[in-house]
């Protein structure tokens, strides 16, 4: 390649808000049940009926827009958005396109900064985290249209909408990211206000959250924008990685071959990993945007808004902050435990049962993390409770069990949420307590191991923990391991 | 006639409306909006500087409906109308999204 | 006594309750004229006898237990068929809803039968309200009751000859640019078109979703007042429901002008206007004189503009309410198609009549890419300006007067070649829908071949009660056309 190429990258991120109801009627948005079960007359486009708007969907949609920075439109209105296809039922989607209902926002996003993995690996920060912040050009209410399911035996597909007028939020950026990690970076910004303000789950991989990702090349200095692409079906970190690559390659042998770019809206397809176009005659892509006469203007108060602002929840910084102070803990583990709210919420209800903040924290920290990249799983998707987890803390205080029971019984409980105090009970898996027992193991090993044994007393204290070994591997791991340590050494000291 | 439509604007204003014309139906489509064009044409005689659009002729806002489940399961209802039906879905020609 | 389908609703509803007549009879008597006069007329689309009299054994029952107390109670009525009535079939006249069965009743059907109306059927109309002449219904023309070769208006055209033909007591229509006033002025009955707001659209299949109201048309302006009472409400289903607390109509049925001002625009008595219409319109409003209002003469603004917007408005609404209609969850589907843009296409080009397609094509090009600010929002600017033309001159008049229709009603056949001159036609009633206000039109003479002549009122904003005493006053004074 002779030149050098700038990647330029806008997203449009849909978000499933955490509503009971739909945007525009009062059916249930409830995952599950057979197809259209959770319609009616409105969502399904009957002739006659008339959308009426879910207060809860706006207040969602300011406090989103007031935790990312934005300015709330204090006078907004909804649009529709005309365009054929199956999965919209009325042929239009009640969007907002002239007065979104917030604007010229931006969130602060950092790079460069090591992954948890990564930390927990050992390595160390390079000194070299970037910030920067990346604006928000608006954040627009809609509704979500239905599914199609393609049928496999007939030459047909068939519409559910279930799903249809379940309330969305569009966030939209200004075209300030440079690269996937930047993309990622902001998306997990994205997520984590979205979270923490219970506006959404913001699960990818279900389509709770959405990208589609906006690519354009130009050469490095070039001020102007390259033409974009849309790239829409990415529904995981690393497919929006790969897509990113490839379509900046694309674009690029594209330019290098004297080509053009299509200003087109192209689909990722994960398990081919290429996209392609999703071009028709008869997409005619002219939506005919027009002020939805069925809904009347949305006014906002500066009250609504500081009740908004009231309601809103604790975010990361103020946690962080509260987080030293009453528990203690070290920087590193209140960084990784606020990462999701969920965590944070699993560690202050487990705290607050057993009492043992910096325990709770290294469940947290060092297994959950560790199950949760093995099984490719969000915090999201944790299904443990945090009393069991108090619970299973609280058994290796009282020495019920030692520490490598109480993480095998820990991925048990991962899995979902097996209560741990009955698992133990039920498999037999309580630490052999009986000083007398242990001492008659310990003593059988100092006579069966005398080099150890002669080691430990030429100096070498690091022999003791292959006695210990020996001990824990006769007594079934059931003994304490710090008993075992001590009765070795005053039976080795004494002898 | 001062607006002329072009068969492109003819073609494109038929993929938009999903509607399919005929040769003779497009000529006369061609004309009736061309005379249609004209005659909205004269609102250009209307000077509306510093005009707001009017979307809405009250001015009330804010109507909202509290996000309270009211709508149980009428899919059957729903489907009653249905020129075809299975597994309780629509059916539609198979389409890739 | 006349026959009981010839009495006015009010006066029918009264009989009902002192047991004069049993609901049953009143229901045989409109039944008789339908099967007498209905296969000339084609007033309806629907007639659901069974159901009807159905509920008919219940409302006696109600109205025997002191239960149902409405002016209403067990008086029939006849409903246009683009609103939605569980379990009966509602077409909007067009063929791609010929089997549409709706799962739920519209609001202001809903409120009628909550006063003990009783729903004969459904009326024809011009196909999804488009029209003024009821002859673009797919389902065949409706004939003028006054001259079977006249046509009787349109879009509500059924329901206003079902009014005149006795056929029902009373009837409800639509109104988006005229579609109540005009074909009540055609058949010589009163029809009125409320405040934007007043009663719910829920139910009503949307033409121009900003402009459509529901009224009602009648016999007597004494029936206007009951009716609407009746139907309007302020329905939670409807965003743009008004929450009034103004609808004690009925309280305005007073015999009193006396010091009311009337303007009478200029523009509505120039070129084009038939002089027998401007004849009439004009002794109307001396009667009103004479009756002590004050009556003068005042240019409104901009009516020559009002045209162009209303189509371009009605019809970019139109164009994506209607896109609704794809063969895939209701009404007509094309019986072959290669893929699913082809049938979306033949299901529409099948479906909608010549009317309907120019309309949602005008509509959809008026909102494309590049014409949007010429067309659209230039219209929603001279609308809003049209407003303000109203605003000044209701700061000086208590109301408007002026005819409903440049001509009586056309003879069938005549209108529809020229679409253009149809559209011209609608001059003296769409601005009332651009601008959301109230307007009534009732009958004030004959031409020479015996048509009913309309006389307009158009109100402020909330002002119907002004309308509807002026009306009955008006009514007193004039006598039996
Ligand atoms: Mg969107
Ligand atoms: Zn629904």
């Amino acid at each position: 390649m002779s030149k050098e190429y700038e990647t330029v990258i806008g997203l449009e991120v849909h978000v499933e808000l955490a509503t009971k109801t739909k945007i525009f009627c009062g059916c249930s948005t409830a995952f599950g049940g057979a197809p259209n079960t959770h319609t009616c007359p409105v969502c399904t486009g009957m002739p006659g009926s008339l959308p009426v708007l879910n207060k809860q969907v706006v207040e969602y949609a300011m406090a989103v827009g007031l935790a990312t920075n934005c300015e709330i439109t204090r006078h907004c209105k909804f649009d529709r958005k005309n365009y054929f296809y199956p999965d919209n039922p009325q042929n239009y989607q009640i969007s907002q396109l002239y007065l979104p209902i917030c604007r010229n926002g931006y969130v602060e996003i950092e790079t460069g900064k090591l992954s948890v993995n990564e930390k927990n690996a050992g390595k160390t920060e390079s000194g070299e985290v970037k910030r920067k912040r990346v604006g928000i050009h608006e954040i627009h209410m809609e509704e979500d249209a239905g599914k199609l399911i393609h049928d496999e035996w007939g030459d047909c597909s068939l519409v559910d909408y279930n799903r249809s007028g379940v309330p969305l939020i569009e966030i939209v950026s200004e075209p300030d990211m440079r690269s996937a990690e930047e993309v990622i970076a902001y998306l997990e910004k994205l997520r984590m206000f979205v979270q923490y303000l219970g506006a959404s789950d913001c699960k990818l991989e279900e389509g709770s959250m959405r990208a589609d990702v906006n690519l354009s090349v130009r050469e490095v200095g070039s001020e102007k924008f390259g033409t974009r692409t849309e790239m829409k079906n990415l529904n995981s970190f690393t497919s929006i990685q790969h897509a990113i690559a490839g379509e900046r390659e694309r674009q690029i042998d594209i330019l290098e071959s004297g080509g053009t770019v299509i200003q087109e809206t192209r689909r990722w397809d994960d398990t081919k990993s290429e996209s392609y176009a999703m071009r028709s005659k008869e997409d005619a892509q002219d939506y005919r945007y027009f002020p939805d006469p069925d809904l009347i203007p949305i006014d906002i108060s500066d009250e609504w808004i500081e009740k908004v602002k009231a309601s809103a929840p604790e975010f990361r910084p103020e946690k962080m902050e509260r987080y030293k102070t009453e528990y203690g803990i070290p920087d590193y583990d209140i960084e990784l435990i606020t990462a999701t709210k969920k965590t944070a919420d699993i560690f202050e209800e487990a705290t607050k049962l057993c009492g043992q903040p910096k325990k709770v924290s290294n469940w947290l920290m060092v297994e959950t993390m560790r199950l949760l990249k093995e099984k490719n799983m969000d915090a999201e998707d944790i299904v443990f409770s945090p009393a069991h987890l108090a619970d299973l803390i609280n058994l290796v205080d009282k020495k019920v069990i030692n520490n490598n029971t109480a993480k095998q019984v820990f991925e048990v409980m991962f899995e979902n949420d097996t209560d741990p105090v009955k698992y133990v009970e039920e498999n037999g898996l309580k630490q052999e307590n009986d000083t007398g027992a242990i001492k008659g193991i310990c003593e059988q090993v100092i006579a069966d191991n005398p080099a150890s044994v002669a080691d430990y007393k030429g100096g070498k204290q690091k022999a003791i923990g292959f006695l210990v070994g020996q001990v824990m591997k006769q007594a079934k791991g059931k003994a304490d391991p710090g008993t075992v340590n001590q009765l070795l050494k005053e039976l080795l000291d004494q002898a | 006639m001062a607006n002329v439509i072009s068969d492109e604007t003819i073609e494109y204003v038929g993929i938009l409306s999903k509607l399919k014309l005929n040769e003779e139906q497009k000529e006369q489509a061609k004309k009736d909006l061309a005379q249609m064009l004209d005659y909205i044409d004269e609102l250009g005689e209307v000077d509306t500087e510093g005009v707001e659009p009017m979307t809405h002729i009250h001015p009330e806002v804010n109507c909202f409906r509290e996000d309270v489940v009211t709508n149980g399961d009428d899919h059957e209802a729903i489907l009653k109308n249905a020129p075809e039906e299975k597994d309780s879905a629509f059916v539609v020609p198979r389409t890739f999204d | 006594m006349s026959d009981i389908n010839e009495l006015s609703a009010v006066a029918l509803g009264r009989k009902i309750k002192e047991k004069e007549v049993s609901v049953k009879e009143a229901l045989d008597a409109c039944f008789a004229a339908i099967d007498k006069k209905d296969e000339e007329v084609h007033a309806y689309i629907t007639v659901d006898k069974d159901a009807a009299y159905k509920r008919a054994e219940d409302v006696q029952k109600k109205i025997d237990a002191g239960e149902l107390k409405s002016p209403l109670a067990g008086v029939p009525a006849a409903i246009k068929d683009n609103m939605c009535t569980k379990d009966l079939k509602t077409t909007c006249a067009s063929k791609i809803l010929y089997n549409f069965v709706p799962t739920f009743t519209a609001t202001a059907v809903e409120n009628l039968e909550n006063a003990g109306s009783i729903v004969l059927g459904k009326t024809n109309m011009d196909e999804f309200a488009m029209g003024s002449t009821t002859e673009t219904s797919a389902f065949g023309v409706t004939r003028n009751p006054r001259n079977t070769a006249h046509v009787p208006g349109g879009s509500s055209g059924g329901s206003a000859a079902a009014v005149a033909a006795d056929e029902c007591a009373f009837a409800l229509g639509s109104d988006t640019g005229g579609s109540i006033r005009q074909p009540a002025g055609y058949c010589g009955v009163v029809g009125m078109k409320p405040t934007y707001g007043t009663v719910s659209r829920y139910g009503l299949v949307a033409y121009g979703s900003s402009l459509d109201q529901i009224g009602p048309l009648a016999k007597s302006t004494e029936d206007i007042a009951v009716i609407l009472e009746a139907i309007a409400s302020h329905d939670k289903k409807d965003s743009t429901s008004l929450d009034r607390k103004d609808t004690d109509f009925t309280s305005a049925l007073k015999e009193d002008v006396k010091g009311m001002k009337i303007g009478l625009p200029r523009d509505y008595f120039g070129d084009g206007l038939d002089p027998e219409v401007a004849a009439a319109v004009k002794k109307a409003a001396e009667d009103l004189k004479a009756a002590g209002a004050e009556v003068e003469e005042f240019d409104l603004k901009l009516v020559k503009y009002a045209i162009p917007a209303y189509y371009t408005i009605a019809d970019a609404e139109a164009s994506s309410n209607l896109e609704r209609f794809d063969g895939i969850k209701y009404g007509y589907r094309t019986d072959n198609f290669t893929d699913l843009h082809d049938l979306y296409k033949k299901t529409r080009s099948e479906g909608f009549g010549p009317e309907v397609q120019r309309r949602i094509m005008l509509g959809s090009f008026v909102l494309s890419s590049g014409y949007y600010d010429a067309y659209y929002l230039k219209a929603l600017k001279v609308k809003a300006l049209i407003k303000q033309a109203f605003d000044e001159a209701f700061a000086k008049y208590d109301f408007i007067l002026g005819p409903v229709a440049p001509t009586t009603a056309p003879e069938l056949g005549k209108s529809l070649s020229d679409p253009m001159k149809m559209y011209l036609g609608d001059i003296y009633t769409i601005s009332v829908n651009l601008a959301g206000l109230p307007g009534i039109c009732l009958p004030c003479g004959k031409d020479k071949t015996g048509l009913p002549i309309g006389l307009q009122l158009i109100g402020d904003c909330f002002k119907e009660k002004t309308l509807i005493q002026a009306a009955y006053t008006y009514e007193k004074i004039r006598g039996t056309v």
